[in-house]
């Protein structure tokens, strides 16, 4: 891909959404923020991992002991 | 200058130690700041006002995590960015788009009269079908026009890693249109 690609490309993806300008200020979100903090139990809850994404890693990470050169390719399409 | 500085220095040290009116100090000083950065990703006025509420939230909890030696607006965008990828991850395509996203494509006379309407509608659809992260990438590098080094570390990556991103999400925006029949 060269210059002119990546240009044409840029033009067109600007044609379709152009830069954003920084003209409406967001209202005062003070309050929301306050009452959001407020509400928030003091401690997160304790964050469970479902079996299946367990299965998931121990299953990557067979792969890549067995094939450890799709290792990089994993990263590649992570 | 100086004492500006030190002021906000002490500004941030308080609100690491948990101090309200500290927080709302930097809320005030850094909202504006951070639901600009938060709206040119997810190019909707009030998911952004919604995501700026959240980032601020998650800067609230993770306050005693922050180094105060380091610059506290690098560190908020770095949320910020974090909050508009979870946001972008939920409300995937399929799910449907915010609708300032394609209020946003200009009428023809408002853009380059040579690309149609229709092209640029086809370019936007082409864009909400990245992947958040490569979506962010080029958002931010190709029509924001952002420096490679601020994405980098509002992503939390390296430059390489932003131009790798850049460069998937070019690729796969040429291989969409194609598929439509435009060949970027």
């Amino acid at each position: 891909m060269n210059t002119r690609d990546t240009d044409r490309l840029k033009t067109l993806l600007q044609a379709a959404l152009p830069p954003t300008r920084d003209d409406l200020p967001p209202r005062d979100l003070w309050p929301e923020l306050r009452q959001r903090i407020a509400s928030a139990p003091a401690s997160p809850a304790p964050v469970s991992i479902p079996w299946f994404d367990w299965a998931l890693a121990g299953g990557v990470a067979l792969v890549a002991v067995a094939f450890p050169a799709a290792v990089p390719l994993f990263f590649y399409y992570l | 200058m100086a004492g500006e500085e030190a002021l906000e220095q002490q500004i941030v040290l308080d609100f690491r130690a948990g101090d309200a009116a500290a927080f709302e100090a930097l809320f005030r000083h850094y909202q504006r700041d951070v639901f600009r950065w938060i709206r040119r990703i997810v190019r909707d006025h009030a998911i952004a006002e919604d995501l700026t509420i959240e980032t601020f939230f998650r800067i609230h909890r993770a306050r005693e995590r922050f180094d105060a030696s380091r610059e506290f607006a690098p560190w908020a965008r770095r949320i910020a960015t974090r909050a508009a990828l979870d946001w972008m991850r939920v409300h995937r395509p399929e799910h449907g788009m915010p609708d300032d996203f394609f209020a946003a494509v200009p009428s023809a006379s408002a853009a380059d009269p040579v690309i149609s309407a229709e092209v640029r509608h086809r370019v936007a659809a082409a864009l909400a079908l990245l992947p958040p992260k490569l979506r962010i990438a080029a958002i931010l590098a190709l029509i924001e026009e952002r420096p490679q080094k601020e994405i980098a570390d509002a992503l939390g990556i390296t430059v390489a890693a932003v131009k790798l991103r850049v460069f998937r999400a070019m690729r796969k925006l040429r291989h969409y249109l194609e598929q439509q029949g435009i060949r970027p």
